[in-house]
């Protein structure tokens, strides 16, 4: 089911529309999903609407929100801002009435300290940046220009830069590079060896895996319930 | 999760053989048991579909992950990523005791 929400007033601005992916039929339990990001998002994101399913059938209600500058948002990706997206984060809870925090992969950077909650396979912001600057050098060198991880972040950390198509602004860089998640109380990190397989945010094609979606869901349903 | 498989100074080049072809099947979606018959000639960066430029990435991340070695993007050349076998070879030398 698709709805909308309404982003905050960021840098003066105003709120912005937003879409949003939920199973709300005003149960006592709201689980905010935070997804994971960039290419890892496209990869993830059946699964993660395949959970979704899972916690609906589960009595749980749950919400999938864009972030400004992700999937169908119209605001320019570089533009956006590690604080911007907490901001946001924090606002969706609130609007959405959150019981429940579950943040996937890179998600966890931007997971509410104040809701309990779960840390999927959470990624840190340099591990991130890290993979991204590899995949463009590579990229780079088979169509012979030679770029280095360090020479591609210098000019990043200025005046922003592509990474494997994500047009990262040099604020969102910048923090990037020193953003660790943190589990805040009440919130606990799930490994990918308690689901079972192989992260599919590995994978060179979007996948999916039943199973895995299976035992998340278990996971989150047992402790809410 | 995973340990280096270093025993006491040693490299025990089985556990490298076997968890190398786990984390290829892992990455690129392998059935395990295509993983485990690899050997020293089979092809991989130019030879498997599943393996471009962003699985690369994804792949020398994970092996930094599950090994614990750090790749440098000077380390990442054609011979290292074009067998089975160069890319084992290049994962021991980076384990070696020095």
């Amino acid at each position: 089911m698709i709805f909308t929400w309404n982003t905050p007033a960021l840098d003066g601005g105003s709120p912005a529309e937003e879409l949003l992916l939920g199973f709300d039929r005003g149960r006592t339990a709201r689980v905010l999903i935070l997804p994971a990001w960039f290419d890892e998002a496209n990869k993830l994101r059946r699964f993660t609407v395949e959970l979704m399913r899972r916690l609906d059938a589960a009595g749980i209600d749950c919400f999938l929100p864009d972030f400004p500058g992700c999937n169908e948002s119209l605001a320019p990706l570089n533009k956006q801002t590690l604080e911007a997206w907490r901001t946001c984060a924090a606002a969706a809870a609130e609007t959405l009435g959150a019981t429940h925090v579950l943040a996937i992969r890179a998600g966890a950077l931007l997971a509410p300290a104040g809701l309990p909650g779960w840390h999927y396979a959470p990624q840190s912001g340099p591990k991130l940046l890290r993979g991204m600057l590899r995949a463009q050098v590579i990229a780079a060198r088979e169509s012979g220009n030679s770029e280095t991880s360090e020479g591609l972040l210098a000019r990043g950390r200025d005046e922003g830069l592509m990474l494997g198509g994500w047009q990262l602004g040099a604020a969102m860089i910048r923090a990037l590079e020193n953003a660790e998640p943190a589990p805040a109380p009440g919130q606990t990190a799930i490994v990918q060896t308690q689901l079972g397989g192989p992260g599919l945010w590995l994978r060179a094609e979007p996948d999916e895996d039943a199973g895995q979606a299976d035992a998340l869901a278990a996971i989150i349903a047992s402790t809410v319930q | 999760m995973s340990t280096t498989p270093i025993m006491q100074g040693h490299l025990d080049e089985d556990a490298l053989d076997q968890q190398l072809k786990a984390l290829i099947a892992d990455v690129l979606g392998l059935d395990p048991a295509q993983a485990a018959a690899f050997d020293l000639e089979s092809g991989l960066f130019g030879h498997l579909p599943e393996l471009d430029s962003m699985a690369v990435a994804g792949l020398l991340t994970e092996m930094e992950d599950r090994l614990g070695i750090v790749i440098d993007d000077d380390d990442v050349d054609g011979e290292m990523l074009e067998t089975y076998g160069g890319l084992r070879a290049f994962a021991q030398a980076k384990l070696a005791p020095l």
